[in-house]
Parts: structure tokens; C-alpha cells; sequence
């Protein structure tokens, strides 16, 4: 066993046990914690395997973005920690609910054991089509030219998910700025930090979204990236967060998947298909579309860790 | 020439290792909140320095060179943020857990 491989299987051994500790872990704080560390060891993980756009994504989203989710959960159970639903679990349940949760361990290790060694894969044929898209990055080629409509429902998903933490507002409340106002005197150590990596930070997510046609990167990771941007200023509490009545808001929300839908369909007309990009012209409408994609993804992020209007609306 | 950088890596990623471990020895054995953090930012901050010092002269390029030093930066400018939050937490109230 060479060193890489050792250290492979260490790096394997130490995500089964985060994770464990995540699942036992004693509070949902420390979940949380567990958790953003699990995330960022998959992220790793990801890199041994050579699929450094998902280790990207994985890290901005799935620990990033999920975490600070996570962490404001967590912090507005606070108090609320053994509810009395949770103690009227009878022997009879939980019994039923690990039974349930070791079928589906089950099932998908029988799915993986039994998964032939020449899985069917698409991967030839993308390579052969990437040079007609202009791009150099297969993954963003998959991602914005050949299921082109798969990653505009998934924009869409997101905007569901804003109007969705917006519908948990209380009437009065209704079209106001989620999160706390403006403080007169911010915290100055937040300020401070806020104020020195929101540039870097800025100029960082317009590199990954960039660079993202040829190499790692594109849309979601620099999206994500100036998304984690503006929270912290929020946090900071230097800027607050829009009214959600505010036009400009919706727009931008709307944006990404608007103009994706919109060229989708101009494909319809000009390129002769839904979603074909005429030939030619894919690497600028391509970049075209991510340029708006990126944009919403940095709005729309930070209006799901704002959380509902807490504010009433001003006039 | 390639045989001294070489060594010059190797003693310095391994220095940067001894203070990450002696910081965790520190993050498990010390008694209190702020003297784990005291040892948490030292040693993460001198060990990350000492490998990415380690790790400069095996560069491919200037630009991937300037690359480490920003990333070893950024983690300094962050978890000296996050220990200030943290040690302003524990003193306003109380070493909660």
C-alpha cells in the first residue's frame, strides 16, 4: 500500500467517524459543528477523486451555506431542546424508524455491490461534443449546454425555497427586511473582518465564476462565494438585508433562470431545438446565461440565511 | 541545489506538522475556553505558515507561490477573527458548555 493509499483509507475511516459523531452527537449545536466538518472532509474526498468542481461545490454549499443554515436552526431551538413530542417516542417507534433507516443502508449498499464494474456512462460522448461548445471545462459543459434544463429548474428550486422562507413571515410583517437592521456602532472585530475580506472575497467568486469555462469553477461556486459575502457584511451588521417587496430583490431573484428559460427558448426558434445553442455562438451565450446565473445565486443565498421578514415594511 | 530545497521543505512542512499536533494536544488538555483558543490560534497559524513555507519552493509558478501565501493570509486574518468572537463570547457569559 503506497502512502496516497494509506492516507486514502485514513480519510475514509475519519468521514465515518464524523459522521457518527454528527449522528450522535449531543446537542444541535454540535451536530452543526459535526456536521460543517463532515462537509469539509467530503470536500477532500471529492479531490482524491479528481472532481474538484464538486469538492468546490461541496464546500461552498453543502458546508458553507448549509452550515450557517444549520447554525441559525440551531440557535432558535436553543432552549426548545427535548420537546415533548421527542420523549413520547415509544420503544415501538424508534424500533420502526431504525428498522426503516437500516433497509435503506441496505438497499444502497446492495446498489453498490451489485453495480457492474463498466457502469454505463455518457462521459466519451460529452468529451466528443465539448469542442462545439467553445468550453474546456466538461462540467460546465454538462452543466449550462447539455442538461442545460436540468440546472435552470434547479435555479428555479432555489426561488422556491426564498418564497417559501418568505411565506413563514407573520402578516404585519409581510414584504418587510428579514434579519436584524443596521447597527449604528457594529460589532468592531466582525466590521473589521468584514470590511477586509469582502473585496478579496468579491474578487475570488468573479475568478471561480471566470475561469469556470475552462477550468474548475462556474456559476454556483463563485456564485456562492460572493453570496458568503454579503452575509458576512450582514452579520457584521455594516449593511442590512433589502425589503422583500423590493423590486430590484425579485428581479435579481428572477434573473438567472429568467434569461436561462429565455435563450432556452429562442433556441426553439433560431437553433432549431429547446435549449440548442446555435453553433458558433455557445461560448458567449453560454457565458451570457452565467453571468445572470451567478448573480442570482449571490442574491438568493443570502435571502435564505436572512430568513423571513422580521420587520414591518416601510412605506 | 534540488537535494537542499528538497530538505528545506521536508524540515519545514514537518516543523508546521509538530506545531498543528501540539496545538491539538492544546485544544484537548488545557483547562479552560480562552487558553484553548490561545493555543488553537498560535500553533494553527505558525503551523500553517511553516508548511506553506515548506510547500513555496515546490511552486509551479510565481503566481501559485503568491496563491499559498494568500490562502495562509486569509485562514490568519480568519481565525484571528473567530478567536476574538469566540474569547468576547466566553467573557461576556461565561464559558457556556
Amino acid at each position: 500500500m503506497s502512502v496516497l493509499q494509506a492516507l486514502d483509507v485514513g480519510l475514509a475511516f475519519l468521514v465515518f467517524a464524523v459522521a457518527a459523531w454528527t449522528v450522535f452527537a449531543p446537542g444541535p449545536f454540535a451536530a452543526t459543528v459535526g456536521y460543517v466538518v463532515y462537509g469539509l472532509l467530503l470536500s477532500l474526498v471529492w479531490i482524491r477523486l479528481f472532481a474538484v468542481d464538486v469538492a468546490l461545490t461541496e464546500a461552498a454549499i453543502g458546508s458553507g451555506v448549509t452550515g450557517v443554515l444549520l447554525i441559525g436552526a440551531a440557535a432558535r431551538l436553543r432552549g426548545a431542546e427535548t420537546t415533548p413530542a421527542e420523549e413520547a417516542l415509544t420503544g415501538l417507534t424508534r424500533l420502526f424508524a431504525a428498522g426503516l433507516c437500516l433497509l435503506v443502508a441496505a438497499a444502497l449498499a446492495a446498489v453498490v455491490l451489485l453495480l457492474s464494474d463498466q457502469g454505463p456512462t455518457l462521459a466519451p460522448q460529452s468529451m466528443e461534443r465539448l469542442p462545439e461548445t467553445g468550453l474546456g471545462n466538461p462540467v460546465t459543459a454538462v452543466l449550462i449546454a447539455f442538461r442545460s434544463f436540468d440546472t435552470m429548474l434547479e435555479k428555479v428550486v432555489l426561488v422556491l425555497g426564498v418564497v417559501g422562507v418568505w411565506s413563514l413571515a407573520a402578516d404585519r410583517y409581510w414584504g418587510g427586511a428579514p434579519g436584524e437592521a443596521r447597527a449604528e456602532r457594529p460589532e468592531p472585530t466582525l466590521a473589521f473582518f468584514a470590511q477586509v475580506l469582502a473585496p478579496i472575497g468579491i474578487l475570488v467568486g468573479v475568478h471561480v465564476f471566470w475561469v469556470g469555462a475552462d477550468e474548475p469553477g462556474g456559476a454556483f461556486q463563485g456564485g456562492a462565494i460572493l453570496a458568503a459575502m454579503w452575509m458576512i457584511v450582514m452579520m457584521a451588521r455594516l449593511t442590512e438585508a433589502p425589503q422583500a417587496s423590493a423590486f430590484w430583490l425579485r428581479l435579481a431573484l428572477i434573473a438567472g433562470p429568467a434569461v436561462f428559460l429565455a435563450a432556452g427558448v429562442a433556441g426553439a426558434v433560431v437553433a432549431g431545438g429547446f435549449f440548442a445553442y446555435p453553433p458558433g455562438l455557445a461560448k458567449p451565450l453560454i457565458l451570457f446565461i452565467e453571468t445572470f446565473m451567478t448573480f442570482t445565486i449571490a442574491v438568493t443565498l443570502p435571502m435564505l440565511v436572512a430568513g423571513p421578514p422580521r420587520r414591518e415594511p416601510r412605506r | 541545489m534540488s537535494l537542499a530545497l528538497d530538505l528545506f521543505s521536508i524540515a519545514a512542512i514537518s516543523a508546521g506538522v509538530f506545531f498543528f499536533l501540539a496545538g491539538t494536544v492544546g485544544l484537548l488538555r488545557f483547562p479552560d475556553a480562552l487558553s484553548r483558543l490561545h493555543a488553537l490560534t498560535k500553533a494553527d497559524n505558525l503551523g500553517l505558515g511553516l508548511i506553506v513555507l515548506g510547500l513555496l519552493p515546490r511552486a509551479e509558478s510565481l503566481l501559485a507561490a503568491l496563491m499559498l501565501v494568500a490562502i495562509w493570509a486569509l485562514v490568519q486574518l480568519a481565525g484571528a477573527t473567530a478567536a476574538q468572537l469566540i474569547g468576547r463570547a466566553v467573557r461576556r457569559k461565561g464559558p457556556a458548555i
